[in-house]
């Protein structure tokens, strides 16, 4: 028995055909995973059946009956549930009231029933395992939790298919260990659930199918004991994958850069405490860490966007403690920053403007008397789009037009161009493609091994083990602890990311 | 590419146009022909050399203080105090033409030039100094520079400054030596009665700077890109706060400009309450301009010829007077700020 089956599915959006004849087949009490590189069309065919967007051709059956999905309430009447990739959550709002929002049960007098929805909020709660208290507020949640409260939300709802949008970008290891239990409970009592996702090993841990699509397309459908990682990272780029980056073995050289005592206080919390360490030529230093634990605070430090309370930084044997952004980056330092949409370019600028952006006050993009040199700047992009291969690689056209991957290797590009002594580089392949993230890697790699000190702060425990040379693990403003490649633990990391020695 | 560069013309005019009509409504509902009363419009600011004169000189400080608003909104501030930064400007050109008297022209007129730019700034960079230094929010400050600037200029023009054994609040008169030609000095034919001067010119000349301080210099890559995100700018090292005072201050040269055309080349003194709000007019022109020089040009000549227009009104029908026109305007400017629904519209036609 299908809980869902998608026939045909046809969408199109203006230039683009996000679905083209898209077939999925859910059944019924089994976690469904659905995977593709960004923009392959799989959050947009999920959309289609909770009715966000209407299919421009295409049949959806539940449980054996065509229905008609109009919009999220039809979706919702029918027994679908969504939980999306940013929470629709409103943080001052107790759960209790999060989640009867829109559906406030209230007496014949008009009275809320607080303590009645609150009842069946725990009692839902208790039934599933997801241990959350209906009265606390969300923004005292940590995010493992507020995931859990759109979950309940969903089920508050009566919804019977759980459809997940990248469920565990936001999580921990830890979390992921427990998220992954509850949707197992799930299942065991009867529901149906999707996950869209783009990581590999999570599809093999928990999913029972996996249906993979690439340009909108359904490229394949299968059962997922039959699946493994390269079986399905080459269906998805649509050739092979080297999951094992070819890291030349690099003799670390003179030190780059050493930090010492680091301390900074932002809004009067301690942010970085006592922070040390040492950087040397041609290695690639690792700082793990569940995010907010410092890794922001110490990039901008290093960057000259925040000043420290004490400490010192050196470069090169010079002190350039608290100098300006503009002045660290004339030393050669490049700056990859987290979130490329905040930081990294200017999404009404052209291509060609973004990729100056930071130089562009001095030759040879600025002549002396102070007008840009446009033939010098068209020049510089349109050998840079085709270098770090930006698609489409046009000098002119708006970055903010660009998918995530590519916005993403204009900034490397950039960065890379200016001939960097000390790389650092946050997140890098956060929301990107697996094409670009194989890219990334390989270009920091090739950049140790022209002898440049990488850090490298990440969320993704992967991304870090396999670049690393030596990973510090950072925990409430602390350096936690050191571990070198050779001897990197996914389970030890873990632990020390989280508090544990 | 075509379509969204076309959108950007055709947006502006669709909302003229649906101005147009609303006002059109307007007028048949208290008893007057809409199509007349346009015609009127037409013929006043068009068909005649001294229609399109006084059109022009109309859309004179419009163009000014339009630039203004347009350049602070490039770097994403909002400067609703041209108003006074143009008061405060002309006053002090009307004092500078008064003390330089017995200097030569190729002094004098190139003083009270930069007079009006830095006049202007000044006002206008203080708000943009708070700003950057307290966080002061730039709309609060230069609406409250505007009502300082009122206060100190009608001082000085009711005491100090003012010309003596008249009854009408105006300072002395600038010497001929800090007077810019009108333009029937320089062109035959043209009525001698015509006030439109040098300053049209001007204000074209300021936005060609405009257009190449914005778009070709490394200075104006800051400013739009401040203006875009701080968050982006603080981290390619641009620093916010400079950009944001420079921005204002500009700004606030601009607006100061009109003193050239009103003082100098118009007036000659300056006059209490000369402005009759072309600053705040200022902020409808860079709306509906697009905040771009050449959008702004056109905006400012359109309300030029709005108010040219406006002044037959009374003289041709019963029912309409010239406040019309300050209705038109206000229609203008609620469709030019609710562009999406357009936005809506135009993007249906293009799906089906």
């Amino acid at each position: 028995m299908f809980a869902v089956r998608l026939k045909q599915i046809t969408k199109r959006f203006a230039q683009t055909l996000a679905n083209d004849a898209v077939d999925i087949n859910i059944r019924q009490e089994t976690i469904h995973a659905i995977i593709g590189e960004n923009g392959a069309g799989k959050t947009t065919i999920m959309e289609i059946l909770y009715g966000f967007y209407q299919a421009d051709a295409g049949e959806i059956e539940l449980f054996g009956e065509k229905k008609e999905i109009a919009n999220p309430q039809d979706a919702i009447d029918n027994g679908i549930g969504m939980v999306h990739q940013h929470f629709m959550l409103i943080p001052p709002m107790t759960v209790t009231e999060n989640i009867i929002l829109g559906l406030e049960p209230i007496s014949r007098s008009g009275i809320l029933q607080l303590v009645q929805a609150e009842e069946r909020i725990r009692t839902l709660s208790d039934e599933y395992g997801l241990e959350i208290d209906p009265q606390a507020k969300v923004e005292d949640l940590s995010v493992g939790l507020q995931q859990r409260v759109e979950i309940l939300k969903a089920l508050y709802r009566d919804a019977e298919i759980l459809i997940l949008d990248e469920p565990t970008a936001v999580l921990t290891p830890l979390e992921v260990k427990e998220f992954f239990q509850i949707l197992r409970r799930l299942k065991s009592q009867g529901k149906t659930i999707v996950i869209i996702t783009h990581k590999l090993e999570e599809v093999l841990e928990i999913s029972d199918d996996v249906t993979v699509m690439r340009n909108g397309k359904k490229v394949g459908e299968l059962p997922t004991k039959d699946a493994s990682a390269n079986i399905l990272a080459n269906m998805m780029v649509g050739r092979e994958v080297l999951f094992s980056l070819s890291k030349n073995d690099v003799t670390p050289g003179n030190t780059t850069l050493k930090v010492e005592n680091l301390s900074v206080t932002v809004n009067d919390k301690p942010r970085l405490k006592n922070v040390s360490f040492e950087l040397k030529e041609g290695e690639i230093l690792g700082i793990a860490g569940v995010e907010g634990n410092g890794q922001t605070e110490l990039v901008e430090i290093l960057t000259g966007l925040l000043k420290l309370d004490t400490g010192t930084v050196w470069y090169l044997g010079e002190d350039i403690t608290n100098l300006s952004a503009r002045k660290i980056r004339e030393k050669r330092i490049a700056h990859i920053p987290a979130d490329r949409k905040a930081h990294g370019f200017l999404s009404t600028y052209t291509n060609a403007e973004n990729q100056i952006l930071g130089f562009h006050y001095r030759e040879p993009f600025c002549r002396p008397n102070g007008f840009l040199n446009f033939p010098n700047i068209r020049e510089n992009a349109k050998n840079l789009l085709k270098k770090f291969d930006v698609r489409p690689p046009l000098p002119d056209l708006q970055t903010g037009t660009l998918s995530g991957g590519n916005q993403q290797k204009l900034i490397v590009a950039r960065e890379f161009s200016r001939h960097p002594r000390l790389l650092i580089i946050a997140q890098p392949t956060r929301g990107i493609d697996i094409g670009a993230i194989e890219f990334i890697h390989q270009q920091i790699l090739d950049l140790r091994t022209e002898k440049v000190a990488v850090l490298l702060i990440s969320a993704e425990l992967e991304e870090i083990r396999s670049l690393s040379d030596r990973t510090l693990v950072m925990f409430e403003g602390e350096i936690a602890g050191e571990v070198s490649a050779a001897t990197f633990d996914m389970e030890k990391v873990g632990m020390m990311m989280t508090g544990h020695r | 590419m075509v379509l969204k560069k076309l959108e950007v013309l055709i947006l502006p005019l669709v909302s003229v146009f649906a101005a147009g009509l609303v006002g059109a409504i307007l007028i048949f509902a208290v008893g007057e022909n809409p199509l007349a009363v346009y015609w009127i419009f037409f013929k006043s600011s068009i068909f005649s050399i001294n229609g399109i004169g006084y059109t022009l000189f109309y859309a004179t400080p419009l163009i000014f203080t339009g630039l203004s608003v347009a350049f602070g909104f490039r770097c994403g501030l909002f400067n609703i105090g041209a108003e006074g930064q143009l008061y405060i400007a002309a006053m002090a050109v009307a004092i500078t033409g008064i003390w330089m008297d017995g200097w030569s022209a190729w002094v004098v007129i190139p003083v009270c030039f930069v007079v009006s730019f830095v006049g202007g700034g000044i006002w206008g960079g203080i708000p943009g100094l708070l700003k950057a230094k307290f966080g002061g929010h730039e709309v609060i400050n230069t609406i409250m520079m505007n009502m300082i600037a009122f206060a100190l200029v009608n001082y000085l023009v009711v005491g100090p400054f003012h010309r003596k054994g008249t009854q009408i609040l105006e300072t002395e008169f600038i010497p001929e030596a800090a007077r810019i030609p009108r333009i029937h000095e320089l062109i035959p034919f043209i009525p001698k009665t015509l006030p439109l001067n040098m300053g049209f010119a001007i204000a074209l000349l300021a936005c060609l700077a405009t257009y190449l301080i914005l778009w070709k210099t490394r200075w104006g890559y800051e400013i739009r890109a401040v203006g875009i995100s701080n968050s982006v700018s603080t981290y390619a090292g641009i620093s916010v706060n400079k950009n944001m005072v420079l921005a204002m201050f500009i700004a606030g040269g601009f607006a100061g400009m009109v003193a050239i055309s009103e003082v100098m080349g118009y007036r000659y003194t300056f006059h209490d309450s000369f402005s009759g709000g072309v600053g705040f007019i200022g902020i409808a022109v860079a709306l509906l301009g697009r905040n771009h020089p050449v959008g702004v040009i056109l905006a400012a000549l359109l309300f030029g010829a709005l108010i040219r227009g406006s002044l037959f009104l009374d003289l041709n029908f019963d029912n309409l007077s010239k406040d019309l026109v300050m209705v038109l305007q206000g229609i203008i400017v609620l469709f030019v700020a609710t562009d999406k629904l357009f936005k809506k519209i135009l993007s249906v036609f293009r799906i089906g």
